[in-house]
């Protein structure tokens, strides 16, 4: 029965090579799109180096404080004593690491400057994150008890200041008028990862990273790890209580006398909808995305639809026969649907290949930096899926023109 | 084997409405070998469409094999052609993108149950063999001329062995030699059992048939035995 359909598929797209050729550009090039769009979202909201326990994580990058009417407020990141009060001391969560955003620093070979980002953390850090060490460790607690100047630095950054390959760790580097010592070297991350992204990583209790100031605000985030997921309410309560015991009002900085304080740790997705959606959850970023590439869609597929409608004439006499040897009309709707499938599917594998050379030359292209843009599992599920999508939304409508034309007629043509 | 009872056909169209059938009786005996002539436009495909269940009656009763078809839901005809009816057509209605064998597997394609993919070969093979194009199983319909489509078509018709053979027209686009080929394959499934209705234009052919039946404008205006074939 399917070989039966694909033959005759087959045969439609080679007795018409200029439609074919006009359909399958117009489905390649839009499940190219999408795919390419699928990858992207996956390299930013999936688990990838070295984030790969993103899954377990709750993120809590900024606290909230309001006034007593609620009408004035102002929002931050955490100064580490916050972090150190209430965070730390949290007993549902596996592990609480310390990180800042990062800062701009400049480090000089020879007369050329070298813009970096640098990251201040604590230990833990190295442990909620999976980083790749091509050389050397991490700092552990003692380098950051004794306040000890040592980094760890990115594989671009030891390309930028010893040169290719060139092994690093013993060596000191100069970064904003500092020396450090490095003590490890780790694969590049790329930029979106804005928790673990950074050229130069260095103890938190270094001067330099200001971890003394703010009672509340600061300029550090917190990565929670849970032990699992199930472990996500109970987190989130006990840091409720903590923050519970807080006595307001307080003075924050010149301008804000505090009466309420506004802060939940969420997954990466929820974290990041919240800022950008307002209170929007991760089913609204899905919800949006999902219309998006059906808005997308759209269009090819209408174009599509009437190029087959406008054709379905030509298949008026297979139409009747089948009919009459006894196809049902479901039946009929089915091949013609799984034939668009087919297309589809073909124009899905061109689709793929050029969303895997468009991918490789943006991750080559530093576009993105030190991205890792792939087509892997997940991508590669979610694109079937799309393709399946696209294929149905196409053809059932031709599909069912053709199999409701009564038989007599299509038999006459 | 099939039964018109009191049937009346309208074909309605935005503007115009045609009477194509009016106040037709007529019972086709299981064995029989009936073939209908008349004018052009004179309904004589309407009637084979209805008694093929592929086009219902504005009014009156068709009965297939004892079953009065009453219920005209899509799948249940579909199933009802399937199983008891083989169709032959003036103008073949091959599926050029399918070869000889594949074409005559297509009724098999929808018979649920025992039809796997070498059973249905099989099947297929057999009735090719039957109209003498075992030589030409793997050729497409355009490398076929008339009279070989048309046995093409006749496989495909008998293939899922229905008890029910309607041709319309069947030697109307082949030469006479042609045409005579064809009439003698039919007069072999005839006489192998198979109830056959035959619409045709060419008197020799309808004598070789046991009963012709005479249409003129959607009405029956003849029926008669032809006592020297019966
Ligand atoms: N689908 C249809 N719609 C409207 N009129 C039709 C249709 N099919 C047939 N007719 C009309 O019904 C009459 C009988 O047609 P038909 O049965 O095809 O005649 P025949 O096969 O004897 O040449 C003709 O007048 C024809 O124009
Ligand atoms: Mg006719």
């Amino acid at each position: 029965m399917l070989t039966n359909y694909i033959k005759i598929a087959w045969k439609v797209l080679l007795r018409h090579p200029f439609y074919t050729f006009i359909t399958l550009f117009g489905i390649s090039l839009t499940l190219t799109v999408l795919m390419v769009l699928t990858s992207f979202i996956d390299h930013l909201v999936g688990s990838h180096y070295p984030e790969y326990k993103r899954e377990r994580c709750l993120y809590l990058m900024q606290v909230r404080l309001e006034d007593s009417a609620k009408t004035s407020a102002s929002q931050s990141d955490m100064s580490y004593s916050f972090i150190k009060r209430h965070l730390l001391p949290l007993k549902t969560p596996e592990k609480v690491a310390v990180v800042s955003q990062w800062a701009w620093s400049n480090a000089y070979v020879g007369n050329k400057r070298i813009k970096v980002k640098s990251k201040f953390s604590d230990a833990t850090f190295w442990e909620v994150s999976d980083f790749t060490f091509l050389e050397g460790k991490p700092y552990n607690n003692q380098h950051i008890n004794n306040a000890d100047p040592v980094a760890v630095i990115s594989e671009a950054f030891r390309t930028d200041y010893f040169g290719l390959d060139v092994d690093a760790v013993g060596k000191t580097i100069e970064v904003d008028n500092a020396f450090y010592r490095v003590i490890g070297v780790v694969k590049s991350v790329p930029v979106t990862r804005i928790f673990t992204s950074a050229e130069v990583y260095l103890p938190y209790t270094l001067p330099k990273s200001n971890y003394r100031k703010g009672e509340y605000f600061g300029g550090f985030n917190a990565i929670i790890l849970a032990r699992n997921q199930s472990d996500f309410p109970a987190i989130k309560e006990e840091y409720a209580a903590s923050i519970r015991r807080i006595k307001f009002p307080f003075q924050e900085g010149p301008w804000l006398k505090a009466f309420y304080i506004e802060s939940e740790p969420l997954p990466y997705l929820d974290m990041f909808n919240r800022q950008l959606l307002v209170g929007g959850d991760s089913r609204v970023f899905y919800t949006i995305i999902g219309l998006v590439m059906l808005l997308f869609m759209l269009i090819p597929a209408i174009n599509l639809v009437n190029l087959n409608v406008g054709r379905s004439m030509e298949r008026a006499s297979e139409i009747g026969v089948r009919k009459a040897f006894g196809a049902p009309v479901g039946t009929l709707l089915g091949q013609f649907v799984i034939e668009n499938i087919f297309i589809t599917a073909i124009g899905g594998l061109i689709a793929l290949g050029l969303s895997t050379t468009i991918l490789l030359l943006i991750n080559q292209s530093g576009l993105i930096l030190h991205s890792d843009l792939t087509i892997n599992l997940t991508v590669l599920a979610i694109s079937v899926l799309i393709c399946l999508v696209f294929g149905i939304l196409s053809g059932v409508i031709p599909a069912w023109r053709m199999a409701k034309l009564p038989i007599s007629q299509a038999l006459k043509a | 084997m099939i039964s018109l009872n009191n049937i009346e056909k309208v074909y309605r169209t935005s503007s115009i409405e045609t009477l194509a059938l009016a106040n037709i009786n007529l019972h086709i005996k299981a064995g029989e070998f009936v073939s209908i002539m008349g004018p052009s436009g004179c309904g004589k495909s309407t009637l084979l469409n209805l008694m093929g269940l592929l086009d219902e009656p504005s009014r009156g009763t068709v009965e297939v094999g004892g079953q009065v078809v009453t219920q005209y839901r899509d799948k249940e005809l579909a199933r009802l052609r399937n199983q008891n009816i083989g169709f032959i057509f003036q103008s073949f209605h091959l599926i050029n993108d399918l070869s000889v064998l594949d074409n005559v597997e297509i009724p098999l394609l929808y018979r649920k149950g025992d039809s796997t993919g070498p059973s249905r070969r099989k099947l297929a093979e057999e009735a090719l063999e039957r109209v003498g194009l075992s030589n030409r199983m793997k050729h497409f319909p355009n490398q076929l001329s008339g009279g070989q489509k048309q046995r093409v078509a006749i496989a495909r018709a008998i293939v899922g062995r229905p008890s029910i053979i309607l041709a319309d027209e069947p030697t109307g686009n082949l030469d006479s030699a042609m045409g005579n080929e064809i009439m003698n394959i039919l007069q072999g499934l005839n006489t192998d059992g198979a109830t056959i209705v035959m619409v045709t234009h060419d008197e020799t052919m309808a004598k070789k048939t046991h009963r012709l039946v005479r249409l003129f404008d959607g009405s029956m205006v003849g029926d008669s035995i032809l006592m020297s074939n019966a």
